[in-house]
């Protein structure tokens, strides 16, 4: 007998079919069902197993508080685990799966576990596997065996291993007025606002606006409350000052009244629209904030109290009055309040057969007394359920008359037959917000629950948030709470005729049914109230320490429905009361976050590319690209059949016989301009800069604050007050923000300009033995030869009609030249100087290949200037200057970065002839088996054309000492081990004779 | 958390760059004292309360701002130019949208 959809009632589209798939199973539901309506609705009660003892699982809940309705979302080939089933609006093809069973839901091999739950209760891994290595089977190193086994076994869904497709966006929005939540007090709210003139944003979690509306069964002045919600919704729709948020969660509160909200804008479509993204994040800046986020119902903690078939009393009233889904065929319920004979009677009204009220109370309100009457149910009052029977579902309860002073249960268990018990162990306001905001939620023991705080920042609240249980109380408080966001003046509002009357929401203070058998505090995380006593009684006395060690709380539910029973019976085993015993603060994400709509635009394909002139012009040539940064540059302009080494190898021989050019854009440019530029240089460099003739260049250094080493570059020198600065293309940033800095804050004296004109600029090196006849040919205006370009000089001129700056430096150690001309002519420039190359012989070059040409020379780049080592390290000692002060000289020569045992460049010679790794440490002595001694590492590797052998540059303790020794290479990771040759960093033209020519 | 930069107003912490501790005295360039130096270099207040900061508006108009911000509450309650000498522009700062 299963249960079954009502025929009328609710707010789901019976015209509209949709099927859909659980664990490869087809279904139908109705357009407006969750999963979990639909599920129930076709008779499933079984949706989950347990986190640890894989103890089968149903619905507890009808929202974002579900604790054991967690399934898998496939899309494609992604997949997306731990989403409650009550969150997910089906549609046409949705693909869920259930998680955590093997080899399936219904028989699932994990669930022997429950036979070893003694021995795995609270702190099972940190009394397993922590503490020292005794024998071979305890402490770190068992686990490290157990591991495997254990991620296997415990846990939640499987996280997909595909990227994810899916678009994300940001959006930024200010507003007067938010409304969080569109219950009856956030409608009220959000209307009042906006009809004071106010923007508002309303948030709500559903995909429908209305909150308890859609399925409190009320009526409102005889209306029906869903109604009157959706016409106040229709209404606020059309108003040009207010923005409706559906499928939002608002998930925290930040600072300056600044929160974040997740959209969830496609996830229930088969297919999102053309540009839409799957999830939007939203920044909302407001003046004001209404918080009218409600309350979630607790259940009560007893044997078996999460067998399929319990479910929450308002959960149930929701899954009959919103989705026509009456969740048994015959009810009982377990309460210690009036809130759950409400439910009774509206399931009643829908139809259902509400067979028993159980109640720990012995003196019951007249008023429930009535709502049981009109239930038609038994009313057994001074009870409580002490077990459940039944295997993957419900068949019945047993009951024991409960003492409530001495929290004991006598008499002979009475037992009842029931496919579904319906629980309220009272109600928690919605607090998280609140919290997040920065104080402290209050204890009230009227309502055995947390009350919001005095606001910290600007924020309000209104309805079941505040503690107002009853609707009209609601709609009066959302009234005012609205008009005062909005700092408009109070107009009076009637209170409405809500029918049926609302009960006392006041339950008794009772949280656990102590009895033998598992108790649940914790669905998710399978923490029970034995567990929380073993925590005591190993001495956890600190809430926070509580929630660590049991992990309660810790689940993707944060603990929604856990936190207070708890605590609750957490103070009991202190014998302190619940507010001496306090809270854990509530942290963001409310409900779980895609990380996607975090990174939004700055990952895949909206994130930005930065792309230097001649970008088109490599593709066209076949080159292969490699992304520096933001930045892409060509790694090698393969040929047919060549591999990489092969390509590279080729270009920088030709480098070396003949000519080759490669593409320099990117080098970060500063212009640095004004009357004390010169000695802003002065400052910044180690060397000195004011000394340099206008039409020459200078090779810098820099050095931090430390007096580590920065970053290096040449300096132009294009006239008395003016300088063009060059730095490494990943540091462009860096360096001018530096410069910045100082000239803001420390030097603000100094009458100099900065500007970032890195894109200004385009950028060929062109070096070789054929550099200067290429130029010649090609360049007007000027004379290239040594007297009119000497080695650092710099002369203007023009190539294919184009102005252009050329300077003669060298990075290649060749003969070479950089030619410099506006952006927009990079193309023009470039295709001119490869046509004038073409009788010579020029050859474009990539990364690859300017990296093997700077090794060879031993020159220095980012790899090396890693942020350890100093200017010694580099063997650019020379460059500091003796004369002056600057930027890190008054802390370079501290003892330890003077040590003669540190990190110094060195060159290395592969003697087995066989490639070496970047990362590859060096050691004296090699041992395969137990890797150990590292001397070093390398930082740069290439086969050198140069030399006929595989080389690198690499950081070795006490470097400069060790030339000329062997030593090996040392990586254990690629399996790769060989003797090597500790050289020299010139390993190529030492003198620099090429390039000086 | 918003600054108010000088030039620009208002504007989402975002487009700032925090540039260190503002408390810190660089030693005159000459100095030798290396605890001076070392204090400079790496010694930082760390309150619970009132905290002075510089920030660069690297994501707009690059000048740095000397921030004064509550370490608890995030407040800012001062925000100037780093510049003492462009003290005089930010008072005659532009509408936002008015013609040059």
């Amino acid at each position: 007998m299963s249960p079954r959809r009502n025929e009328t009632g609710g707010q789901i589209d019976r015209l509209k079919t949709i099927r859909f798939t659980f664990d490869g199973v087809p279904y139908t539901g109705h357009a407006g069902d969750t999963l979990a309506s639909a599920l129930l609705a076709s008779g499933v009660t079984l949706m989950g197993r347990s986190f640890k003892y894989h103890r089968p699982r149903g619905v507890l809940s009808a929202g974002v508080d579900e604790p054991n309705a967690l399934v898998t979302v496939l899309r494609g080939t992604a997949r997306e685990p731990n989403i409650p089933a009550t969150a997910i609006e089906i549609y046409d093809g949705l693909r869920a799966e259930s998680q955590n069973r093997f080899p399936s839901l219904n028989w699932d091999v994990g669930a022997v576990n429950q036979l070893a739950s003694k021995v795995i209760g609270a702190g099972f891994y940190y009394k397993t596997f922590m503490g020292p290595v005794i024998g071979p089977l305890q402490g770190t190193r068992f686990w490290m065996f157990c591991e495997h086994f254990i991620r296997r076994a415990a846990g939640l869904g499987r996280a997909g291993t595909v990227a994810d497709d899916a678009r994300y966006e940001r959006m930024n929005a200010f507003c007067d007025v938010l409304v969080v939540g569109s219950g009856p007090a956030g409608l009220m709210a959000a209307k009042s606002a906006a009809d004071s003139g106010a923007r508002v944003i309303l948030a709500e979690l559903d995909p429908r606006f209305g909150g308890s509306a859609n399925w409190s069964g009320e009526t409102i002045d005889g209306a029906r409350i869903a109604d009157w919600a959706s016409e106040i919704v229709n209404a606020l729709k059309g108003r040009k000052n207010v923005r409706l948020l559906p499928r939002t969660a608002v998930w925290g509160y930040y600072d300056g009244n600044t929160l974040a909200a997740l959209e969830r804008v496609s996830d229930h479509k088969e297919t999102a629209a053309r540009g839409e993204p799957r999830h939007r994040h939203w920044t909302i800046r407001s003046k004001s904030v209404v918080l009218a986020t409600g309350a979630l119902e607790r259940p009560l903690v007893f044997p078996g109290n999460d067998r399929p078939g319990v479910m929450l009393a308002g959960a149930a009233q929701r899954y009959t009055n919103q989705f026509g889904v009456i969740p048994g065929e015959k009810i009982t319920l377990f309460t210690n309040n009036d809130t759950a004979y409400q439910a009774a009677a509206s399931l009643k009204k829908a139809g259902a057969n509400v067979a028993t009220i159980v109640d720990v109370r012995i003196d019951i309100s007249d008023q429930a007394r009535a709502l049981a009457a009109s239930a038609g149910a038994e009313l057994i009052a001074g009870h409580a359920v002490c077990e459940t029977d039944g295997g993957k579902a419900l068949s019945g309860i047993r009951i024991q008359r409960l003492d409530r002073a001495s929290g004991t249960l006598t008499g002979e268990p009475r037992s009842i037959q029931s496919d579904c018990l319906l629980v309220s162990g009272g109600w928690s306001p919605v607090l998280h917000l609140a919290s997040q905001a920065g104080a402290k939620p209050e204890w009230d023991e009227k309502l055995q629950a947390f009350l919001p705080p005095k606001p910290t920042q600007n924020w309000s609240g209104a309805g079941a948030f505040t503690g107002r249980l009853a609707t009209a109380d609601a709609i009066l408080e959302g009234h005012a709470a609205g008009i005062a966001a909005a700092g408009g003046n109070a107009r009076l509002m009637e209170k409405p005729a809500v029918e049926p009357a609302s009960v006392n929401p006041e339950p008794a203070p009772v949280f656990e049914i102590k009895a033998k058998g598992k108790s649940f505090v914790d669905f998710q995380h399978d923490v029970t109230a034995d567990d929380v006593r073993l925590a005591h009684r190993e001495g956890f006395i600190s809430v926070e320490h509580l929630k660590r060690y049991t992990t309660l709380g810790m689940a993707t539910d944060q603990g929604k429905s856990s936190n207070v029973p708890g605590l609750a019976i957490m103070a009991e085993a202190l014998g302190k009361p619940i507010p001496e015993v306090g809270t854990t603060r509530f942290r963001p994400p409310y409900t779980a976050v895609s990380i996607g709509s975090l990174a939004a635009e700055r990952y895949g394909d909206l994130k930005p590319e930065r792309l230097t002139p001649m970008h088109d012009w490599h593709l066209a040539q076949g080159a292969t690209m490699y992304s520096a940064g933001l930045w892409f540059r060509p790694m090698i302009y393969g040929h047919a059949g060549e591999t990489v080494e092969q390509a590279y190898v080729r270009e920088a021989k030709a480098v070396r016989e003949t000519a080759g050019i490669v593409d320099v854009s990117t080098l970060g440019k500063i212009a640095v301009q004004g009357p004390d530029a010169a000695e802003l240089l002065d400052r910044v460099y180690t060397n000195i800069f004011s000394t340099l003739p206008v039409g020459k260049a200078r090779y810098g250094l820099m050095l931090r604050e430390d007096g580590l080493a920065f970053d290096d570059g040449t300096t132009w020198r294009l006239g008395q007050d003016d300088f063009l600065m060059t730095t490494t293309t990943a540091n462009a940033g860096k360096v001018m923000q530096h410069l910045e800095y100082f000239l803001d804050v420390i030097w603000p004296e100094l009458k100099v300009t900065v500007t970032s004109v890195t894109d200004e600029w385009a950028g060929a090196a062109i070096g070789g033995p054929k550099a200067r006849e290429i130029l010649a040919a090609c360049v007007e205006d000027t004379a290239v030869d040594n007297a009119a370009l000497p080695f650092m000089g710099i002369v203007h001129g023009k190539i294919a009609d184009v102005p252009v700056m050329i300077c003669r430096l060298s990075f290649s150690g060749e003969m070479a030249f950089e030619v410099y001309c506006g952006a927009g002519h990079g193309t023009h420039v470039w295709q001119a100087l490869i046509d004038a190359g073409k009788p010579f012989g020029l050859v474009p070059y990539g990364l690859e290949a300017l990296g093997t040409l700077r090794i060879e020379k031993g020159h220095v780049t980012g790899a090396e200037i890693d942020g350890r080592t100093t200017a010694r390290d580099l063997h650019l000692d020379w460059m500091l200057s003796k004369k002056k002060p600057f930027i890190g000289s008054a802390m370079m020569d501290r003892e330890g970065l003077i040590a003669a045992d540190r990190l110094q460049l060195v060159g290395i010679v592969a003697l087995d002839n066989r490639p070496l790794n970047g990362g590859a440490h060096i050691v004296e002595e090699l041992d395969e088996e137990n890797p150990h001694g590292s001397i070093g590492h390398i930082t740069a590797c290439c086969y050198a054309p140069a030399l006929g052998k595989y080389i690198a540059l690499a950081l070795v303790q006490g470097g400069k000492g060790r030339r000329g020794t062997r030593a090996y290479v040392s990586d254990p990771l690629r399996k790769r081990f060989g003797p090597v040759q500790i050289v020299s960093h010139h390993f190529f033209d030492p003198e620099g004779t090429r390039m000086h020519g | 958390m918003l600054l108010t930069c000088p030039y620009c107003g208002p504007r989402d912490v975002s487009e700032f760059t925090y540039q260190g501790d503002g408390n810190r005295q660089r030693p005159a360039p000459e100095a030798q004292d290396l605890q001076a130096w070392n204090e400079y270099v790496y010694d930082r207040h760390n309150p619970a309360g009132d905290h002075n900061e510089v920030w660069q508006h690297s994501g707009g108009c690059r000048s740095h701002i000397r921030v004064t911000r509550n370490t608890m509450t995030h407040s800012v309650s001062s925000a100037v130019p780093a510049r003492g000498d462009v003290h005089h522009r930010a008072t005659e700062r532009r509408k936002p949208g008015a013609k040059a």
